[in-house]
């Protein structure tokens, strides 16, 4: 619900002044887990995220193991200093949703009948949020992924879209997104064109989704590229 | 220099050189991997680093771990536990349930061969009489991917390491190697290892290791790295 008299758009800019298509800023660093076989700390804006993968291992419950590929696990987990009100540690509803459509977002990249009979964990803390977080997460899952060598198709790159003040813009942060009218995050494999996770709260009309689906699908190919830099510039300073 | 690519990177149109580590789509080449390309004979991609996957005929070295009659069980730096039937053992015909530790125990390590892998992911393995590791030496792991980079082109990396550093090195397909010599050779070879590892997306790395081995100070640089 929005707060009365609070101007989220003002002269044209938002806020933080971006304008509407514009992205935070976006820091992206590779490998930064000694233990785990891949990880990847992303920042967007005031999200930190920390993303590590382990696997493909030996899979427990052995019940629970495929015959014919890796079974992809994925957990997303907010810290409790990660909000202002200090956030009930552990597993609720949201993140239970949040990590079950970030690992179908995944999924479809990841060749898993390469290591039938295993599993791959991974696990995002989000250790400070601001809106946007299941995207921030995605986006670091994806870059850790690859660092741990597993078998992939593409990456996947992720970004939210929504509405505020009758606008359609880009990439809400939390004053955004609380007093707001609609909010659209979805993953996308930029190469392909192919959307693998889409959800919308709120409400826009069908020009506004069409509006905020190509604004948000431009920003997953900035993303994309500044995936790809941060993991091919880890291997080329030496 | 190397060319390094990601998962999707599109690497070639010569589909009927596509190796491993690479997928068609469409008449292209891309990555499967985040690595290095190898365009020498296929085009392949050798990732960065990655599990060891058994295949029949690869030699490994192996850690007991478990052992359930008439099975040893053996950790092979690997997401799949391999086994090794009681009656892999050469000349020994009074194991029995209980005196299997006797032979080998929990712990140990052993040099093996997969003499077979099924579609359960059942990895049985033969022991190399000669190789025996016992108590003796040194065991260090790297990716198993970097395996070839410190076996060198036709030997000649370790070749060079064995002749230098005056010790015995094993290297088997799993990323494990068994060094067994004196303390300083052991040393030398455990850290020059580890730097080719580090560095065997980069070219010229023959040359820079044989600079390291030959030059008497970095030698000393070396083991005070070590001491430290």
């Amino acid at each position: 619900m929005k707060e009365e008299g609070i101007e989220l758009i003002k002269d044209g800019k938002r806020l933080d002044g971006r304008g509407f298509d514009e992205l935070r800023p976006i820091k992206i660093e590779v490998g930064v887990l000694k233990r785990a076989d891949g990880s990847c700390y992303f920042e967007m804006g005031d999200n930190k995220v920390i993303a590590a993968v382990y696997g493909p291992r030996e899979m427990h419950p052995r019940h629970a193991q495929d015959a014919k590929m890796a079974v992809l696990k994925y957990r997303y987990n907010m810290a409790p200093f990660s909000v202002e009100d200090r956030k009930r540690p552990g597993p609720d509803r949201r993140s239970v949703e949040i990590s079950k459509i970030s690992r179908e977002a995944l999924e479809p990249v990841i060749l898993k009948e390469y290591y039938p009979k295993t599993e791959i964990d991974v696990y995002v803390e989000i250790l400070q949020s601001d809106a946007g977080t299941r995207t921030a997460g995605i986006n670091a899952a994806s870059v850790a992924l690859a660092d741990a060598g597993i078998p992939m198709r593409d990456l996947v790159s992720s970004v939210a879209v929504g509405k505020i003040d009758g606008e359609v813009v880009l990439d809400l942060n939390a004053v955004e997104d609380n007093n707001g009218e609609a909010d659209m995050p979805i993953a996308m494999i930029v190469r392909r064109n192919v959307i693998t996770s889409l959800q919308m709260d709120g409400r826009m009309t069908k020009d506004e989704f069409k509006k905020g689906l190509k604004l948000a699908m431009n920003a997953c190919r900035q993303i994309y590229e500044l995936q790809r830099t941060a993991l091919i510039e880890r291997y080329s300073e030496m | 220099m190397y060319k390094v690519v990601i998962p999707g990177d599109f690497i070639s149109d010569a589909v009927d050189r596509a190796g491993e580590g690479t997928y068609v789509e469409n008449g292209k080449v891309y990555a499967m991997h985040y690595g290095v390309v190898d365009e020498k004979e296929e085009i392949k991609v050798v990732p960065f680093v990655g599990k060891y996957m058994p295949s029949k005929g690869d030699v490994v070295i192996g850690k007991i771990i478990e052992i359930s009659f008439p099975y040893w069980i053996v950790d092979i730096a690997s997401p799949y536990e391999a086994r090794l039937h009681m009656s892999e053992m050469p000349g020994e015909n009074r194991i029995d349930f209980g005196n299997m530790h006797t032979y080998l125990d929990i712990g140990d390590l052993i040099v093996a061969k997969v003499i077979n892998t099924d579609v359960m992911m059942r990895v049985d393995l033969r022991l190399m009489e000669d190789f025996q590791i016992g108590s003796a030496g040194r065991l260090i792991e790297i990716p198993y991917t970097k395996v070839p980079r410190i076996i060198g082109r036709k030997g000649s990396m370790i070749k060079m390491l064995k002749d230098k550093c005056k010790c015995f090195i094993f290297v088997a397909k799993n990323g494990r190697i068994w060094l067994k010599g004196h303390e300083e050779g052991m040393n030398i070879a455990a850290e020059v290892i580890l730097m080719i590892a580090n560095e065997a997306h980069t070219s010229g790395l023959t040359d820079r290791v044989a600079h390291i081995l030959d030059t008497h100070s970095s030698r000393k640089k070396i083991r005070k790295v070590i001491k430290r």
